[in-house]
């Protein structure tokens, strides 16, 4: 693998193409529990996009020097450390959110995106395209839990990040906010964004096989 | 024009899904009918909304799709008609209205369409309104049969526990538009088992199995199986095709742990009724019950055991 990637094609790796949540289908238990609003959503892709930059700079960094058979270990607890941070800050700085997400920020610690991201990317590259590879799929998690949350808020509450925009007189779906609607939404946004995934690919390929 | 090959047998058969769900949607009348005499015009109002709403969500989806459109097969019609009949009367429109979409699309359609859900589209509609507005989805009016009384909005018979029982039987109860006349369904029954539409065994069954249990967990049985939707849901959602068993034993045990769920839910559970519930909860381990029961392979002979 060469050490010289394409930065920005990196980054952007990890918002649509092998989006976390949408195309690789990880960190699922934290997208399905806290989606229940687009503020939620939002707080919880910040924090694991902090998370996932750190720790995939530092393991990135000791990547020569943690032998192999102990990599996992070693890579829990560097990620164990930075969510030590974040929940720590969180609870100084945003309590509300803090008290919205509750165990959900403890639990990055085992959000499988990290430890997926360490081990498939941050331990064999370079320390600047770990760190834009943790961005970018921060980002990517970051707007797919926003996405479900607002959509999950809007129908199974009438607002968004708390603003009314149904109306009084529109009645919330309460199945949308609870568990079952959770899988549901998430259920149907897969689908939707593969198949515009598939789409935009599909003109490529046909674009190609023009210009050929 | 295409030729078609296909194998063997090249029998064909007048018995085709329009004709089918043509005898399903006759045997629903006289229930229908009944609902609209005993709640008014509120109750043809949701019920037409709610067949209109499922045959429009049908075509549209399967125009979006690109697949041909076969709302001729009147299967959206019955789904429609069944969720209409699963609602109270003074349902709002919009109710019926998302819960047949939902029923079509999400249900029907984006599992591969009829024959392919794994959910009684009707039945898991009904379960998602229940979650969604559960106020609106349990409060009934009693029957007013024309009178000109204003509807009075009561508990379902579950909750008060003192109708008398010819009420329950002839459906002078609050319920929702289908459930109420036990005599009306049971002439729909009547008429799908001449037509041979549906056996004995799903209705049956599963009505002993409810009334068994009652007994067992101490409530009044005929009670138990004359009240709610238990009738209901055994003769016209239980007996769904795509997704009951289809071993007759496999039948059995699929009825028999609907009433078992159904009476555990209404002498132990939250709810008051669980119709909806047990049906769900059946109907998605009924793949696993033709699975795990042997069955009779045309043509083929059991080996003798050797001595």
């Amino acid at each position: 693998m060469s050490e010289k990637k394409n930065l920005g094609k990196v980054l952007f790796n990890g918002i649509i193409p092998e989006n976390p949540t949408f195309r690789l289908v990880l960190g699922t238990c934290p997208t399905l529990a806290v989606t229940t609003s687009a503020l939620n959503g939002l707080g919880m892709g910040a924090a694991a996009t902090f998370v996932l930059v750190c720790s995939n700079v530092v393991v990135s960094l000791l990547r020569n020097f943690i032998p192999d058979k102990v990599r996992i270990p070693a890579f829990i607890v560097i990620i164990c450390t930075f969510v030590t941070m974040i929940q720590l800050l969180m609870q100084a700085f945003v309590p509300a959110l803090y008290e919205a997400l509750g165990i959900f920020i403890p639990l990055i610690v085992v959000n499988c995106i990290i430890l997926a991201r360490a081990e498939a990317f941050a331990s064999k590259n370079a320390p600047l395209s770990s760190a834009a590879d943790g961005l970018g799929m921060g980002i990517g998690f970051t707007l797919s839990l926003t996405i479900m949350g607002a959509i999950r808020e809007l129908i199974g509450g009438g607002t968004v990040f708390g603003m009314n925009v149904l109306g009084a007189s529109y009645e919330p779906m309460l199945l949308i906010v609870l568990a079952s609607g959770g899988f549901l939404t998430y259920g149907l946004l897969l689908g939707l964004f593969n198949l515009i995934v598939k789409k935009i690919e599909a003109k490529k390929a046909g674009k190609e096989a023009g210009a050929a | 024009m295409t030729l078609r090959l296909s194998s063997a047998p090249h029998v064909h058969s007048p018995v085709t899904t329009q004709r089918l769900m043509l005898y399903v949607l006759i045997s629903l009348l006289p229930t229908a009918a009944f609902g609209v005499y005993a709640f008014g015009i509120p109750a043809l109002t949701v019920l037409l909304i709610s067949m209109a709403s499922a045959v429009l969500a049908e075509a549209i989806w399967q125009k979006i799709a690109k697949q041909p459109i076969r709302v001729n097969d009147l299967s959206a019609l019955v789904t429609g008609l069944i969720l209409g009949l699963n609602l109270p009367a003074n349902a709002p429109w919009w109710m019926a209205m998302i819960g047949s979409a939902f029923a079509i699309i999400i249900v029907k359609q984006l599992f591969g369409g009829l024959g392919d859900n794994f959910l009684n589209p009707a039945m898991a509609a009904r379960a998602v309104l229940l979650a969604s507005w559960p106020v609106h989805m349990t409060t009934y009016v009693a029957p007013t049969f024309f009178s000109g009384a204003d509807a009075v909005a009561t508990a379902t018979p579950l909750v008060l526990k003192n109708s008398a029982l010819m009420d329950l039987f002839l459906g002078n109860v609050p319920g929702t538009i289908g459930e109420v006349s036990k005599i009306a369904i049971l002439l729909g029954f009547l008429f799908l088992l001449v037509t041979g539409t549906v056996t004995w065994r799903i209705p049956v069954v599963m009505v002993g199995s409810v009334f068994l249990f009652s007994w067992l967990f101490g409530a009044d049985p005929v009670m138990a199986i004359l009240s709610g939707g238990v009738l209901f849901g055994a003769v016209f959602m239980a007996t769904d095709y795509v997704t009951s068993p289809i071993t007759p034993w496999g039948q059995v045990i699929y009825a028999f742990g609907i009433g078992l769920i159904i009476s555990l839910i209404r002498q132990f559970g939250a709810y008051p009724e669980g119709v909806t519930y047990g049906i769900l909860l059946m109907n998605i381990v009924s793949p696993l019950i033709d699975r795990f029961l042997p069955r009779k392979i045309y043509g083929h002979h059991k080996e003798a055991k050797k001595a």
